[in-house]
């Protein structure tokens, strides 16, 4: 690891110009728990780690007028501490907090495990789902896109030089709405999900669904937001018929690989099984 | 490379060394400070062995580096006992012979330890998945899930 440097700045402004002018590769670290590993196995080598913790908001929960703003850095124990924010966003919250063990969950963060771009990401569908904002500090100032753009392909990332997330915005929770994430592993702990799907919806006072989002990931090179599965949802109660919808609706837009974990057809299956699942669960919260 | 100097309190007692960027945190406790109690099993945040506590969080030690634990309060196996007085935990493992070659052990009593602290009445289901991120090779996890559950209902007083 010689030729490596680490700094840990206190602003966001001197992160944004030391990941600017390095020349070499510059990385961003919050809890390090892929990118130390990485650096292990020598897939990558960078010049500089800057250490984003030491600034002020990067870890951190503030709940503002009903919207919750997470620090980028904030690491999966705090979120699921956070008694408030597990109300608001269980889907959400259960998602990263199945993210690797305990000792991970004390240093792996949101920001992280969104830009490491592993298609079998737990956090990224259900953040996509619950409609979560990144907020983005870079050399040309802040900008604000959906989760769903930051993923490009698996390990890229739409972030451009000098850009680095600061925290996300999920938005204040509707009446009458619910979230849910479920990944299928083929055990209990410790694993990549075979298949994740994250969904949120809102009802109506009849229990008519009125808004959804439909994430799934690990059956394509990124997360996928499925529109026909929300489509499917919207202007319905849970019924038989809408479940096999919703089901045939996820199975058309996976796009898998064949692995270890699972082949095209297997993957395929399962991501309309638990997005039927997620869906019954995300109803239930939401009040049906 | 230069070195930066790192201050740490570690079990109890202040502790400096220095380290250059990319340092574990595991490497510097054990070639840097000379607590080897610390060990090393997968070096990617699989295994546990290296599990510390860090300003009250349970880490990998070979997740962290060395830099970051500047100004940071940590806990290793060495500061589990008190002088020659075991800790509950270490007593039930030896009771229920929860290790065997002992490689993962210190990882264990550190991450059962952690546990105890946030739950003094955990379930086993509680222990078993508190403690899905350490491997035994060796005992297959039950008499350790045991000797942890022994140990808290004796410091529950139960």
């Amino acid at each position: 690891m010689s030729g490596l440097s680490y700094t840990a700045p206190s602003t966001i402004s001197e992160a944004v110009a030391l990941l600017a002018n390095e020349a070499g590769l510059a990385k961003v670290m919050s809890g390090g728990t892929d990118l130390l590993v990485q650096m292990k196995i020598g897939r990558l080598k960078p010049s500089l780690i800057v250490d984003t913790k030491k600034i002020p908001g990067m870890i951190g929960i503030r709940e503002i007028g009903g919207c919750f703003v997470i620090g980028a850095a904030t690491s999966g124990a705090l979120m699921g501490e956070h008694a408030g924010l597990v109300a608001a966003w269980p889907g959400v919250v259960e998602a990263t907090n199945l993210i690797g063990s305990t000792q991970v969950q004390g240093r792996a963060s949101l920001a992280g495990n969104l830009c490491n771009a592993s298609p079998g990401a737990d956090s990224p569908p259900a953040m996509i789902a619950a409609g979560a904002i990144a907020v983005i500090a870079g050399p040309n100032g802040t900008r604000e896109v959906p989760v769903e753009a930051i993923v490009t392909a698996p390990g890229r990332t739409s972030l451009g030089k000098g850009e680095f997330i600061t925290e996300f915005r999920l938005p204040k929770k509707a009446a009458r709405s619910g979230d849910a994430y479920l990944r299928f592993i083929p055990r209990t702990e410790m694993d990549i999900a075979v298949v994740g799907c994250g969904i949120a919806v809102t009802l109506d006072a009849a229990g008519v669904c009125v808004a959804a989002k439909v994430s799934l990931g690990a059956v394509a090179p990124t997360q996928l937001v499925v529109a026909g599965a929300a489509a499917a949802l919207i202007g319905n109660k849970l019924t038989d018929a809408v479940l096999a919808k919703l089901d045939a609706e996820c199975q058309a837009v996976c796009k898998p690989i064949n692995d270890k974990r699972g082949t095209i057809e297997y993957r395929t299956k399962v991501a309309g099984v638990l997005a039927r699942r997620v869906a019954a669960i995300a109803f239930q919260r939401a009040g049906a | 490379m230069s070195k930066t100097h790192v201050t740490t309190t570690i079990n109890g007692e202040p502790a400096e060394f220095l380290a250059e960027a990319g340092l574990t945190l595991l490497d510097a406790l054990r070639d840097e400070v000379g607590l080897t109690g610390t060990k090393e099993g997968c070096g990617s945040g699989d295994c546990g062995a290296c599990s510390v506590i860090v300003d009250g969080r349970l880490v990998c030690s070979c997740l962290m580096l060395a830099v970051e634990a500047e100004g940071s309060t940590i806990e290793t196996i060495e500061g589990v006992a008190t002088g020659d007085t075991l800790h509950p935990l270490q007593r039930k493992f030896i009771e229920y012979a929860a290790l065997q070659c002992g490689f993962c052990t210190p990882g264990f009593l550190v991450a059962a330890k952690s546990l105890l602290e946030k739950n003094n009445n955990p379930t086993e289901t509680e222990v078993r998945f508190w403690l899905a991120g350490n491997l035994c090779r060796c005992t297959g996890y039950d008499k350790i899930v045991r000797a942890v559950m022994d140990a808290a209902a004796e410091m529950r007083g139960a």
